[in-house]
């Protein structure tokens, strides 16, 4: 240990040199650093959440909320979604237990799911655009899209770093170095679920209202 | 193949020919001597790649002194003109180069001299007060400071390649949209503030776990140094106020890269969102940059009056009640945009209310001179500066927050005045008087006094003479921004304010003198106690420079002024280290930090002049890099024991040859 200060420097000296419990890096700060991230990143959407309030009737005779979702498209979507924060919990569960095959098997489902969600609003997106209501549009077209498309690049950089997780847990197992990254990645991809929550009713579901 | 890159891209002024010129022959016969004295490779593994927290710091605060020098240019060149351009004659500045000088004058003086000053600072100090051996992520640290240094380079940049904004600091749009400002000085605006922001945003991530996780023993909230209390919430309104400033400058990129229509007049935009989401950040900006300067005010007042604080925990909370109030009270940026009374009303109260926790701090301050044995060191000058000139311009500022005067005065040169005001007065003081307190314990000698204090005259007298003129002149309708006026009447007192600029200038050149003749006197001047000024807080009880590690043992405290109760304890001199000393855990330097940044700086650059492949190629360098860093497990080593014990003992030796028996004397007979 080299935490002892100076006035017990006589004692400390001759415990065991616990190279782990005394970094300044711990996971336990890794983890606290990472929510205080979460926090700066909720701001963003934040401030997209208001712009697409302040943009909502700016549709400049261009098409209304109403008439461009497809709810049955993004329930699915959001299923996808929902259940992939489950097995994301699964794999942590698996962590917990220490059984690395587990871990793989549930971070490969849980980007699949992830997959299929971004697919489908690559989908949705480029059949907007299609019909001529892209993000050029109007100003609540511009907001529609930079919202939920800032969504969307979240998870994909979550879908990455499923990718970099399962690299890394094929070389190293579960270490001091890829616990704490799974665990950060799983606040990551449950903050995104609760963040689409939002995305969901408060603009599909009250704009088809 | 080069986007909107051309020839023609290289301004011609005279003006701005002779500054390229300059800087090309200053910067090659820089880079000609770092060659010649082999010293790359020393720049390359002592600084550039360090993690180290005070030179980082170390570094924020050089760049910022150098830009303060461009910034303070821009400065002079401004008021020569307004000197100059009076009853239809035009003076030297073209609008459209006048126009890019205010906005670089106000960008540079904000995002690239004051907030390094302030980050800078608490780079050097908090780790040190908080009795830790570095920051809480040193890689992001690192990575932090070189972002920054990618938005200083893209900024200097467009100044021989291509233009600067002509839209003032904040851009407003739809003034700096497409259809009004197509060239690209809004593109270098975008990408030096986007890149830079990021890596503050990460600072502040950084302090924040930093002083909540990593304080010593005994180091309760309730203790720490004033200094730390008031960067953590400095840092607290960096991570709930930057991200706002990052999606503000998204949206103005889509509406200028993509055609979006956020802010555009037409199609359903709005620019009065705009308004209201860059003033939510830049509200909260000006306190990131004042509560910290209110922090080293506090430590200095203390230690040179030989006082505990006054008031320790009214100036926590005052400092709490700042950082909250300071997200409600935007609005006040404008008044005018017809919210409606209620809301004006509401605002412009709630801005009132920030007068209050800060006059605590006020009385705080002077009650701890009271009866306080004060020396008239010249960080002590710059406090008794700041008081007085940052009350004045509080006051003008709780005036400016009446909406119904707001009326008559928004847009003016009492605005300006104003606010420099409480920027000069309060940052600008601050962070000179806590680079002269803290100097010694970055580099182990102390400034000289002499040139400190002149210094100090002349900034505090320069900033009366250049300031007052423009309150006065708002009276006349001068207004803010004006490249030329007609009224001949106003010219004696412009002239004026050129004068007081000129004050400024000596008093800036003062400094760099004081540099100058301090590491010339290093010898004399040497701190080898590592607590010139009799100091109460932790910083002060490792030896100066502060080792690599900070603290060969962590040190423990028992109350506030910690370092001074141990001082106390042990009959008057400060606790010295003993061996036996034990391995130390520490980061290793990193390289991946400047690459990304490197990699960050093409990616911007690219971006501005529509370079889609360069900005690809910057975009994956940045990525690749950052996978370096990921799959790179060794970031650590332990320092060993002997090595510690070696670099203690040679302390203890050069204690003992400068017979450090004045120092305990002058201690004892205190205590």
């Amino acid at each position: 240990m080299a935490t002892d200060t100076l006035s017990n420097q006589g004692h400390a000296h001759g415990h065991d040199h616990d190279h782990h419990d005394d970094h300044h890096d711990t996971a336990g700060t890794k983890i606290f650093g990472f929510w205080v991230y979460l926090m700066s990143d909720l701001v963003i959407f934040g401030s997209l959440f208001a712009t697409y309030a302040v943009l909502l009737r700016g549709t400049a005779g261009g098409p209304t909320p109403g008439e461009i979702f497809d709810l049955p498209l993004i329930l699915i979507s959001t299923f996808l979604l929902l259940i992939s924060s489950f097995t994301y919990g699964m794999a942590v569960l698996a962590m917990n237990a220490g059984r690395v095959v587990q871990v793989q098997k549930w971070l490969i489902i849980t980007f699949l799911l992830g997959a299929g969600f971004i697919g489908l609003e690559l989908y949705e997106f480029q059949h907007l655009i299609h019909e001529g209501f892209g993000p050029d549009r109007s100003g609540f077209l511009s907001a529609f899209f930079t919202l939920v498309g800032t969504h969307g690049l979240h998870v994909t950089f979550g879908l990455i770093w499923i990718l970099v997780m399962l690299i890394q847990l094929k070389k190293q197992g579960l270490t001091e170095v890829t616990r704490p990254r799974i665990m950060c990645l799983s606040l990551f991809w449950h903050f995104l679920d609760i963040v689409w929550i939002c995305v969901f009713s408060f603009v599909y579901l009250m704009g088809v209202l | 193949m080069f986007g909107k890159l051309s020839l023609e891209a290289i301004p011609t002024d005279p003006i701005v020919l002779t500054t390229i010129v300059a800087i090309v022959l200053g910067g090659g016969a820089l880079t000609a001597a770092i060659t010649y004295f082999k010293k790359w490779g020393y720049l390359w593994t002592e600084w550039i790649t360090s993690v180290d927290h005070k030179k980082l710091g170390i570094m924020y605060f050089i760049v910022a002194l150098v830009m303060l020098l461009r910034g303070f240019a821009d400065a002079i060149m401004m008021r020569s003109q307004l000197a100059m351009a009076s009853a239809g004659a035009e003076g030297f500045l073209p609008p459209s180069h006048y126009d890019q000088i205010f906005t670089a004058h106000g960008v540079i003086m904000i995002f690239f001299v004051a907030m390094p000053m302030v980050i800078g600072l608490m780079n050097l100090v908090v780790p040190l007060q908080i009795g830790a051996r570095d920051v809480a992520f040193p890689f992001l640290n690192n990575l932090s400071f070189w972002l920054f240094a990618a938005g200083v380079v893209l900024v200097n940049v467009s100044l021989f390649v291509g233009e600067f904004a002509k839209t003032g600091w904040l851009a407003y749009a739809p003034l700096s949209g497409l259809d009004y400002s197509p060239g690209v000085g809004v593109d270098y605006w975008i990408w030096a503030l986007q890149i830079s922001g990021i890596g503050t945003t990460m600072t502040g991530i950084n302090f924040f776990v930093t002083i909540l996780k990593m304080r010593t023993k005994g180091m309760t909230m309730f203790r720490m140094p004033i200094f730390t209390w008031t960067s953590l919430c400095a840092n607290v309104l960096i991570i709930a106020s930057f991200p706002i400033l990052t999606a503000t400058i998204a949206l103005l990129t889509l509406d200028r890269y993509l055609g979006m229509n956020f802010f555009t007049t037409d199609l359903g935009g709005n620019m009065m969102m705009y308004v209201n989401l860059i003033w939510a950040w830049g509200h909260p900006e000006v306190y990131i940059l004042i509560l910290p300067a209110f922090g080293v005010f506090s430590e200095v007042i203390a230690t040179f009056a030989k006082k505990r604080l006054f008031g320790y925990n009214t100036m926590v909370w005052a400092t709490v009640a700042i950082t909250i109030l300071s997200f409600v009270v935007w609005l006040h940026h404008f008044f005018t945009m017809g919210a409606g009374a209620d809301v004006n009303a509401f605002f412009g109260i709630m801005t009132m209310i920030i007068a209050i926790p800060t006059g605590v701090k006020i009385f705080n301050w002077l009650f701890t001179m009271y009866r306080g044995r004060l020396e008239f060191t010249s960080p002590v000058l710059w406090t008794l500066g700041f008081i007085i000139t940052f009350t004045l311009g509080g006051m003008t500022g709780v005036m400016l927050s009446v909406p119904a005067a707001n009326f008559v005065l928004h847009n003016s040169l009492f605005v300006i005045a104003h606010f420099h005001n409480v920027i000069i007065g309060g940052v600008v003081f601050g962070m000179l008087a806590g680079l002269t307190y803290w100097f010694p314990k970055a580099f182990g000698f102390t400034l000289n006094e002499k040139w400190g204090k002149r210094s100090f005259w002349c900034w505090f007298i320069g900033f009366y003479v250049a300031f007052t003129p423009l309150y006065v002149l708002a009276f006349f309708g001068a207004v803010r921004r004006m490249q030329s006026y007609s009224n001949p009447e106003w010219q004696p007192l412009m002239i004026v304010a050129w004068v007081g600029a000129l004050i400024i200038a000596a008093g800036i050149a003062c400094t760099l003198i004081q540099f100058y003749v301090s590491i010339r006197d290093r010898k004399q001047n040497q701190d080898v106690t590592g607590d010139p000024w009799d100091g109460r807080t932790l910083e002060w009880a490792t030896s100066s420079p502060a080792p690599f590690y900070n603290f060969a043992h962590l040190p423990e405290v028992h109350g506030v002024d910690g370092f001074w109760e141990a001082k106390k304890a042990n009959g008057g001199v400060p606790p010295i280290s003993e061996p036996p000393y034990q391995d130390i855990h520490m980061p290793k330097n990193t390289w991946e930090g400047p690459i990304i940044a490197l990699f960050a700086t093409i990616f911007g650059f690219a971006l501005v002049w529509h370079i889609w492949w360069l900005a690809i190629v910057g975009g994956i360098g940045m990525f690749a890099t950052f996978m370096a860093r990921i799959f790179n497990d060794d970031v650590d080593y332990y320092v060993p024991a002997a090595e510690v014990e070696r670099i203690e003992r040679e302390h203890r030796q050069r204690l003992k040859q400068k017979g450090d028996l004045a120092h305990s004397t002058r201690l004892e007979t205190q205590s």
